[in-house]
């Protein structure tokens, strides 16, 4: 092939719309030959779009990308392959009832036939190459989360891709699986290979990278190299502020315990726990921040208490009371409507936004009453109190939409998420869960977020909030309780630990404990 | 008596075993193709018009037809009509992203409407009803192999079959092999199965979505083409498909989507269909042997999803149709 | 420059999502396409060798022209209506029950039990009431049986009830051959009901237009100002933020078939008592198949599935005509009904997409 080009790939002036929603804008990316370049962003910043518009599964509106020198149309992943790039998503795409060593010779040319034996053999001395351990005739649906990850990985260097792009692939691994998932990126880079990695942890940033590239709300912001910077400078441009963010801690005064979750244990949907001996407090009048890697458990935790998922052990107990009434309930095991009609009001903000807590195809109006259109006697629903509630939470919250008929589904990310802690918060609740409120959502709607949660907690709310992002729940919580493999860590005083000692906490159950039992004791 | 059943059996099946390998052609693409008694009328048809206005155009010139071309006419037109069938489907679901089930019982509509009509209309204009010459019958009547059919034993139970019945085994076979061994046959499941896997490993769902469902509704087009030709023994019968293009989708779910466990299928299906001729069980009435291969499919289909079987099931997509840029 | 060099890369033809379309425009897509089936079947009938407006003209004079014809072409429509508003039920939370055909047949007979053996016991009243019990019972039960299973193991209800369809057409011929073969018949038939059980006619057709006229009000209510009905179209959007509002999936499954089931089943009694006076392996005649593309079309709104279901029917009535006058087979409503669907299926993508020429910018709304 001769002299190499000094530039892997270049991507120059790229827009792409989604309808209304620009997701990238005008940006510019440069990869060198050989090297890895990180590129950060916050969610929603238009990372994935950016490089899948590398790899053939969007087309851009606008801008030029070149390959090695020469300037290329990528209408396919096809197209993509051909000149050599190969992304690992981060939603593994795999075949479910086909076997490693199928699911990496997939889509390639060759021999009309395929030989197993063959295809295993070439597979099995790959793997070896890079010291990954893979039985390549073991079918995918059999496989872990990170067999699958070392599958995806196989599959891009079977097909001899020299450009690999790695969208967030440390999200679901563990720690030890992070590292040795390094030393082989590591080993690659040796190779020759230019490396993307997708990411928004800034600690694998300054880990693995050689330079560092910033999106923010879909806007490219610059590149800087990763030995001359710092996270504080990567977070300035990532977030587009000098100072890390403001958000108000309003001092209330804590009040009673509202739940009690005591050694609370389920399993996942492979039957692994997903929650294991979880015990905690949350007391009206504070905000519990949860934080930990994602997968930890949160999901389930939060589905636990609403009951949307089994328990196989522990219990949940609740206190407070229904019109001047004390109330009292465990209510593990209690099915959502079934909690309501105790008379307890407990208020939950899935991740899934338009997948469960709100029907993405129905109209405000049809939405908000979701979780109250039971109440009232007779066959037929009430829509008039619904809508006029539509009407308020349009004016009270700012939500952009055409009007009360529009289907949820079509608003932007931050209303649709209005609509739905505006419904929750409605109704008027003692403990309000919240997980990922401010996932996706712009600066703006984000904050808008934050008081609002503030404002539950001084009204005396018992607000759960499950975070990803360290300095937000750090600013906002009144404690946080770290997550790590679905148990907990530790709960501490964001107030008197450090943002280091929170990120030990969430890949080492055990060192939290020392730190958490301080905390029990002046709590 | 038993081999005479069995060779009753094997004919009863081969439509049925027709219709279902290209259902489950149609299947492992991802597009569930509930026309299949549609197409099947469509292929019985053709087929026979086919044969019909070859013969005449021959006899008409004062020449002999022959009974190979003939044939051949009849399995060339008959695919056709059915891929054509498909093709509207393809079309409309694909392209057109429109609702599977509802495209495929518009299909069977249409297809069932085509069939009858044609055959109305065309023996209206032969003076009564189509039928073809004995040239055409005697090229659908069962073979006489040289040497393997006057086997003893052996003969008759295998090798005294119409050409349509080895046909049927071949297309079978060679499915198996395209599934489990060829490279474009990986490919194809894994399209049924996960599009948007297949899609990003650079497999063109479209083309794979198109040619399986336009090749498999040919081969429904010819299972069909075996009931008007041999069946009815190239008569046209008035709604003379009637059914056995959904038991063909019954035997589909019952060889869990094999195209090898759906000769042995078929051969039970098949049996089932002619059963009440040959043995009789006391107390139990011939009519209802007919419900068995239904009532076995649903079991099937219940115990399959109680054990929540990932491979023997259909094939994911199936039902769904896939676009790519949406958000 | 870059913006000419962009354009020159896109695909030909680019498909986007639109965001709304006006009211007028969407009826517009589908009247247009509506007139292209028709050139279609007209072209047909050309190629046949026949005058399409005339053939179109006599269809229609065929379906309407006269007293008698017309209570025909109601006759047809009202089992189609009943069973498409039946079907829409499951259809509207996405439970694809495509045993229409079956559901019909099991309350065919289930009435039949009661109106060809115990008519000499019950008064008309009583034994009507009694045959329409019986028929949306069994349908209802005949439902249920697949909404179980769905709930229970996720069973496919697609061909669990395509399935059904056939079980219940072997049933019906066994009770044809055997236990409830009509005495001294020679070829395998069901007895005629008694003429003092059939249903009273009302303005020339039995009373079941009149049923068929209030379902469609009364389901029109049912899916968009009850509960249930809201519970139907949560579950339809989505199964997880049905269970997140505290509906239990598997109860609005059964109950939803069971009376998906049961306005099947009744069309099975109506066709029994009011029509054919038998039940005959033709009883449902494809009837369940056509009521769920007449659903669909209708957009599982119940006056919309009024107008679908008199225009089919009309079609299918007009045939017949058709058939005396030009010797054009009566399936040529099969072909045509065919042709008509498959434009109005397509036309729908052009309802939600728009294509984008190369070349064209998108304008900017």
């Amino acid at each position: 092939m001769g002299e190499a080009a000094e530039y892997a790939v270049k991507m120059h002036h790229v827009t792409k719309t989604f309808g209304k929603v620009t997701a990238n804008k005008d940006v510019n990316l440069e990869l060198k030959t050989g090297e890895i370049l990180a590129l950060l962003g916050e969610n929603g910043s238009g990372k994935t779009t950016l490089m899948n518009m590398l790899s053939g599964i969007y087309f851009p509106d606008h801008g030029e990308i070149y390959v090695k020198g020469t300037e290329v149309t990528i209408r396919s992943p096809k197209d993509s392959f051909a000149l050599g790039i190969g992304m690992i998503h981060q939603h593994f795409k795999l075949v479910d009832v086909l076997t490693a060593a199928e699911n990496i010779v997939l889509g390639l040319g060759g021999k009309a036939t395929v030989n197993r034996r063959e295809i295993n053999q070439k597979v099995s001395a790959l793997a070896g190459k890079y010291g990954f351990e893979l039985d390549p005739s073991k079918k995918v649906y059999n496989m872990s989360v990170s067999e699958k990850q070392t599958v995806e990985i196989l599959k891009v260097l079977y097909k001899g891709a020299d450009i690999l792009i790695l969208d967030e692939p440390t999200a679901v691994l563990t720690p030890q699986e992070t590292d040795r998932l390094f030393t082989v990126l590591r080993n690659m880079k040796e190779d020759g290979k230019s490396i993307i990695i997708i990411t928004h942890k800034l600690n694998e940033v300054m880990a693995i990278s050689d330079r560092v590239a910033i999106l923010r709300k879909g806007e490219y912001i610059g590149v800087v190299s990763t030995a001359e910077t710092d996270q504080a400078q990567l977070t300035e441009m990532m977030v587009g502020r000098p100072i890390s963010l403001e958000i108000e801690r309003p001092a209330v005064q804590r009040g009673e315990k509202r739940l009690q979750v005591i050694d609370l244990t389920c399993l996942n949907g492979d039957g692994v726990k997903a929650l294991d001996n979880i015990s905690f407090e949350a007391y009206g009048g504070e905000i519990l921040g949860v934080a930990g890697i994602a997968g930890s458990g949160q999901k389930e935790l939060c589905e636990t208490i609403a009951g949307l998922h089994p328990s196989i052990g522990g219990s949940v107990l609740y206190s407070g009371e229904h019109e001047g009434v004390p109330v009292q309930e465990r209510i593990l095991g209690l099915k959502p409507d079934e909690i309501v009609k105790k008379g307890i009001s407990m208020a939950f903000v899935p991740e899934d936004r338009l997948g469960m807590g709100l029907v993405a195809g129905m109209d405000m109006t049809d939405n908000v009453m979701l979780r109250s259109y039971k109440s009232g006697k007779g066959l037929f629903v009430d829509r008039k109190a619904p809508k006029a509630l539509a009407e308020k939470l349009i004016g009270d919250l700012e939500i952009v939409t055409p009007g009360v008929e529009t289907p949820v589904g079509r608003l932007s990310g931050g209303n649709v998420q209005k609509v739905l802690l505006g419904r929750e918060i409605a109704c008027q609740p003692t403990v309000l869960i919240v997980a990922y409120p401010v996932r996706g959502l712009d600066i703006n709607s984000s904050y808008r977020i934050y008081d609002l949660l503030n404002e539950q907690k001084k009204k005396g709310v018992a607000v759960i909030f499950i975070g990803e992002d360290l300095d937000v729940l750090m600013q906002l919580s009144d404690r946080i309780m770290v997550m790590c493999g679905g148990k907990v860590s530790g709960i501490v005083d964001p107030r008197k630990v450090t943002k280091e000692e929170i990120g030990l906490m969430m890949i080492h159950a055990e060192h939290g404990e020392k730190l958490g039992k301080n905390e029990e004791v002046t709590a | 008596m038993l081999s005479t059943f069995f060779v009753a059996a094997v004919l009863a099946g081969t439509p049925l075993l027709l219709g279902a390998l290209g259902e489950i052609l149609t299947e492992k693409s991802g597009n569930l193709n509930l026309g299949v008694e549609g197409m099947m009328f469509m292929g019985a048809i053709t087929g026979l018009a086919g044969s019909y206005y070859y013969e005449q155009g021959v006899i008409s010139g004062g020449g002999t037809p022959s009974g190979f071309v003939s044939a051949a006419v009849a399995l060339l037109t008959s695919f056709l009509a059915g891929a054509c069938g498909a093709l509207i489907y393809s079309f409309l679901t694909i392209t057109l992203r429109a609702n599977q089930n509802v495209t495929g019982l518009t299909l069977t509509i249409f297809g069932t409407g085509f069939g009858n009509f044609f055959g109305e209309y065309i023996g209206q204009k032969a003076g009564g009803y189509v039928a073809v010459t004995d040239v055409t019958k005697k090229a659908f009547s069962s073979l006489n192999i040289p040497v393997l059919s006057d086997l003893p034993v052996i003969g008759p139970l295998l090798f005294r079959y119409n050409w349509l019945v080895y046909f049927a085994v071949v297309t079978a076979v060679i499915m198996a092999w395209f599934f489990n061994r060829s490279r474009v046959g990986l490919n194809l499941r894994a399209v049924g199965e996960d599009p948007a896997t297949a899609d990003a490993a650079g497999i063109n769902i479209t083309l794979y979505k198109y040619l399986a469902t336009v090749i498999g509704g040919g081969i429904c087009g010819i299972g069909g083409m075996y009931m008007s030709m041999v069946t009815t023994s190239g008569v046209w019968v008035h709604n003379c498909v009637s059914g056995y293009g959904w038991l063909a989708v019954a035997l589909v779910i019952f060889a869990t989507w094999s195209p090898a466990r759906g000769m042995l299928v078929a051969l039970v299906f098949g049996g089932l269909t002619v059963m009440r001729m040959y043995v009789k069980i006391p107390g139990l009435p011939a009519q209802i042997y007919d419900m068995f291969p239904y009532i076995a499919t649903v079991l099937v289909l219940v115990i399959t999803s109680m054990r929540q079987s990932r491979e023997h099931a259909q094939p994911k997509s199936c039902g769904l149709n896939y676009f790519r840029e949406e958000r | 420059m870059s913006s000419q060099s962009t354009q020159a890369k896109e695909p030909l033809l680019r498909m986007v999502k639109r965001d709304t379309i006006s009211v007028k425009k969407a009826w517009t897509i589908r009247a247009a396409a509506f007139i292209l089936s028709l050139i279609t079947g007209g072209i047909v009938i050309l190629v046949l060798g026949h005058n399409p407006f005339a053939v179109y003209v006599s269809m229609v004079k065929g379906a309407w022209g006269s007293k008698t014809v017309t209570y025909e072409t109601v006759k047809i429509a009202v089992p189609l209506l009943i069973t498409a508003i039946g079907i829409s039920f499951a259809f509207k939370m996405k439970f694809w029950n495509i045993g229409g055909e079956g559901q019909i047949l099991v309350g065919a007979v289930a009435a039949g039990a009661f109106g060809l053996f115990t008519a000499h016991i019950f008064p008309k009243l009583p034994l009507v009431i009694l045959m329409m019990l019986a028929a949306i019972v069994a349908g209802g039960l005949y439902g249920l049986l697949p909404a179980v299973c769905k709930a229970k193991w996720g069973t496919n209800e697609t061909l669990f009830t395509l399935m059904l369809n056939y079980i219940a057409l072997a049933f019906i011929k066994y009770l044809m051959n055997g236990p409830w073969k009509a005495p001294g018949s020679s070829y395998p038939k069901i007895a005629m009901l008694v003429p003092g059980a059939r249903l009273t006619k009302v303005l020339g057709v039995h009373w079941g237009w009149i049923l068929a006229l209030i379902l469609v009000v009364v389901s029109y209510i049912y899916f968009n100002k009850t509960k249930q009905g809201y519970e139907i179209a949560v579950v339809g959007e989505s199964n997880n933020t049905a269970r997140y509002a505290g509906i239990n999936v598997g109860k609005v499954f059964r109950r939803t078939m069971f009376l998906s089931g049961a306005l099947c089943g009744l069309v099975g009694m109506l066709q029994f008592a009011g029509a054919d006076y038998t039940i005959t392996e033709g009883t449902a005649g494809g009837v369940g198949f056509t009521a769920i593309t007449v659903a669909w079309l209708a957009k599982m709104n119940p006056f919309g599935m009024l107008i679908v279901s008199v225009f089919i029917a009309m079609l299918e009535r007009g045939s017949n005509a058709i058939q005396t006058q030009f010797k054009i087979p009566a399936s040529a409503a099969d072909v045509l009904i065919g042709i008509i669907l498959f434009f109005m299926l397509g036309c729908e993508f052009f309802i939600s997409y728009k294509l984008i020429r190369r070349g064209k910018e998108e304008e900017h709304a």
